[in-house]
């Protein structure tokens, strides 16, 4: 595992952030009220985004699951640490947007959406990947563990999404509006990018993180003694 | 070498009689904790029922579960199988099987505790026993692989219910909404839609967790 | 094994667990049909090279052919050809002598009968407790099942952990009734155990192990007196 610097993940996540403050800045504040829903609906400026990236996080950690079960390699599982533990962190702030929209526009916190509920059981879905991996002290096979695991879970997402959208669909449909309307796209792409930015970046370093750990795990290679010979033809029948 | 894995498993179910009878107390305790938790209405306790009789066979899958690999690790009998050799994807579904119908027992062994307790029969007898046999399946699948990694960890007991839970969530949702209909009444015909949906679970994850099972138990 | 000359071939197996090695830059080559003796102290990685080569744990670096097929590879094959006696039984304790013996005839493609598989058990001594659970077996005993769950197996390539462990003095002459039958048998045997006497009188070659790295080869009836528990006792490796 080689040593990377660390200028472009911090590169990535400062450009990210400020893509965000500009978008945030942009949608919470400068741009116009939307005309039925009112101001609560300038959250959409940064849930839209998170959704996004939030998929896009965990379907990254499926990726390098797979790699790391056909491929091998440390790397891989460094990666796949960062990639869920972003991925449940992002899914866990969609909860909290999603609620904070629902109490005022609902009066409940909660309203059974297909899209968050599923996303709720993601966030205890990849938790508990995230739980294994702290009970698992042999690297190889907490590395094993993990991407059967994550495989396992994501392939879960979309029939989670139908089954709670079939269920909830009996009953009355209270829904997450999908996005704002169309006058209002550029502080909606400027946040997208600043999330996406700010999430590389933050997976990046947290790669480091878990490929460092690692090192440290695995002992290094044995040193070679001399006086001893290291390769011995077996005696047989021909000695 | 499925066969020979099944004979396997179903004479260690066999040997564990009385664990399964232990299971089922547990179960049906659970059943009347719940009724307790909501109360003698009567008219509630009904709709309610199917909700019950899921959740019990959910908590109760973990213990049966986490008991289908003890033997298995006690003195490594596992790897004692896999070096003769036996693939593990057979090991595997014969483990997997024999917990199916391990759960399906108990599932349908639940049901007269949750007539008498909740007044929630039904006529429609072998579509019920169909519902509790794809919704054990669906359970056993991703049951079999996460209690064989579970076994072999710290603290396994606790981890099991932690990942599996999240994971049969459609499970729970169509299993308890399809036992509803055919409790209390199915109009619209929607019995169907629910055992797909099911069937869809079952087939996706009876696939891939055999398919990841090797990576699971190898050292 | 028709013409194969080497029926263990291995170089450089290294093994760690966590921050230790347990098997360092071990390389050994033994012609088929020699029964071989492995020395060491308690710790020095005997158990773990035997594991190794049966293929029930990897190798973290190295490689080894064991019966002509690679043990990464070719793992699959490599079990077909070998037989382990581990440390653990690897038996089902709830189950019958019968029973176990009967779940590894089928998983073998082998005639599972009663009648097939008592003489094995009478074989081993346990012919009056076919039908008994495992459960109720003394240690000595569980280890006669499983010496006869590993002649079932018939493998040409037979590695014993501490076969001697726990038995009596019947089962010891048990063992070393076994040993001969083997090498008549033109099977390769490599045993574990501390018993130097024995071993330099039942093995052709002998191979010690210190902290995991191979510090003596050669003839058997040559091993210095303490077979390895004194590094200092031993000359420089080669018969």
């Amino acid at each position: 595992m080689e040593e990377r610097g660390a200028t472009v993940p911090y590169a990535l996540a400062t450009v990210g952030l400020l893509l965000l403050v500009w978008g945030s800045s942009w949608g919470l504040f400068a741009a116009p009220g939307e005309a039925y829903m009112g101001d609560v609906q300038r959250i959409m400026y940064v849930h839209v985004p998170t959704a996004w990236n939030a998929l896009l996080a965990l379907t990254f950690a499926f990726v390098c699951a797979l790699a790391s079960l056909l491929r091998g390699g440390w790397q891989w599982d460094a990666r796949l640490e960062a990639a869920i533990e972003v991925g449940v962190v992002l899914s866990a702030l969609l909860c909290a947007q999603g609620a904070i929209w629902a109490k005022p526009t609902w009066g409940v916190w909660w309203d059974w959406d297909p899209r968050l509920t599923t996303t709720a059981v993601m966030v205890f879905a990849f938790g508990g990947i995230l739980a294994l991996r702290r009970f698992v002290d042999d690297p190889a096979r907490r590395a094993a563990w993990a991407a059967v695991a994550t495989i396992v879970a994501y392939a879960d997402v979309p029939i989670v999404y139908f089954s709670v959208k079939w269920w909830n669909s009996l009953h009355q449909m209270q829904s997450t509006p999908e996005t704002v309307s169309r006058a209002f796209h550029w502080p909606l792409r400027i946040n997208a990018f600043g999330v996406l930015f700010l999430m590389s970046g933050l997976i990046a370093l947290r790669t480091r993180v878990a490929a460092l750990r690692l090192r440290s795990e695995l002992a290094p290679p044995p040193p070679l003694r001399s006086g001893v010979a290291a390769r011995v033809p077996a005696a047989g029948g021909a000695s | 070498m499925v066969l020979a894995a099944l004979r396997k498993d179903f004479l260690l179910h066999w040997r564990a009689r009385a664990r399964l009878a232990a299971i089922f107390g547990f179960g049906s305790t659970a059943l009347l904790l719940f009724s307790f938790a909501i109360g003698p209405s009567a008219e509630a306790l009904r709709q309610h029922a199917a909700g019950f009789l899921w959740l019990a066979l959910l908590l109760s899958s973990t213990l049966a579960l986490a008991e289908s690999f003890e033997s298995e690790m006690q003195d490594r009998a596992l790897e004692g199988l896999l070096l003769l050799p036996a693939p593990p994807r057979a090991v595997y579904y014969g483990k997997a099987l024999a917990n199916c119908a391990q759960l399906t027992l108990l599932g349908v062994a639940l049901v007269p505790v949750m007539v008498v307790l909740y007044d929630a029969g039904t006529s429609r007898l072998p579509g019920l026993l169909g519902v509790i046999l794809l919704g054990s399946a669906g359970l056993s699948a991703p049951g079999t692989l996460y209690a064989a990694m579970t076994s072999q960890a710290k603290a396994g007991q606790t981890l099991l219910p932690l990942l599996l839970f999240p994971l049969v969530v459609p499970v729970l949702l169509s299993a308890v909404k399809a036992t509803s209909l055919l409790i209390l009444g199915d109009p619209m015909g929607q019995l169907g839609s629910w055992a797909l949906l099911l069937g869809a679970f079952d087939l996706i994850h009876w696939s891939l967790c055999g398919l990841l099972f090797g990576r699971v138990v190898e050292e | 094994m028709g013409g194969l000359a080497l029926a263990v071939d291995a170089s450089g197996l290294s093994r760690r667990y966590g921050r230790r090695w347990a098997l360092v830059d071990v390389s050994l080559r033994v012609p088929a049909g020699t029964v071989v003796m492995v020395t060491g102290r308690n710790g020095s990685g005997k158990s773990t090279l035997l594991r190794v080569l049966a293929t029930a744990i990897r190798a973290d670096r190295g490689t080894a052919r064991v019966a002509g097929y690679d043990i990464r590879s070719a793992a699959h094959e490599v079990r077909r050809m070998t037989a382990l006696l581990a440390h653990h039984s690897h038996l089902y304790e709830a189950l019958s002598a019968l029973q176990n013996l009967q779940v590894a005839a089928r998983f073998l493609g082998r005639d599972a009968g009663r009648s097939a598989l008592l003489p094995l058990l009478e074989e081993t001594g346990l012919a009056d407790r076919a039908e008994d659970p495992v459960s109720t077996f003394s240690a000595g005993m569980r280890r006669r099942l499983s010496l006869a769950r590993v002649l079932l197996q018939e493998g040409s390539v037979v590695l014993l952990d501490e076969p001697y462990g726990q038995l009596d003095p019947p089962g010891f002459r048990l063992v070393d009734g076994l040993l001969t039958r083997l090498r008549a048998q033109g099977a390769t045997v490599l045993m574990a155990t501390h018993l130097l006497e024995r071993g330099r009188a039942l093995c052709d070659e002998a191979i010690a192990l210190e902290e995991g790295r191979l510090v003596w080869a050669g003839r058997a009836r040559d091993l210095p007196g303490d077979g390895g528990a004194d590094p200092s006792s031993l000359g420089a490796a080669g018969a």
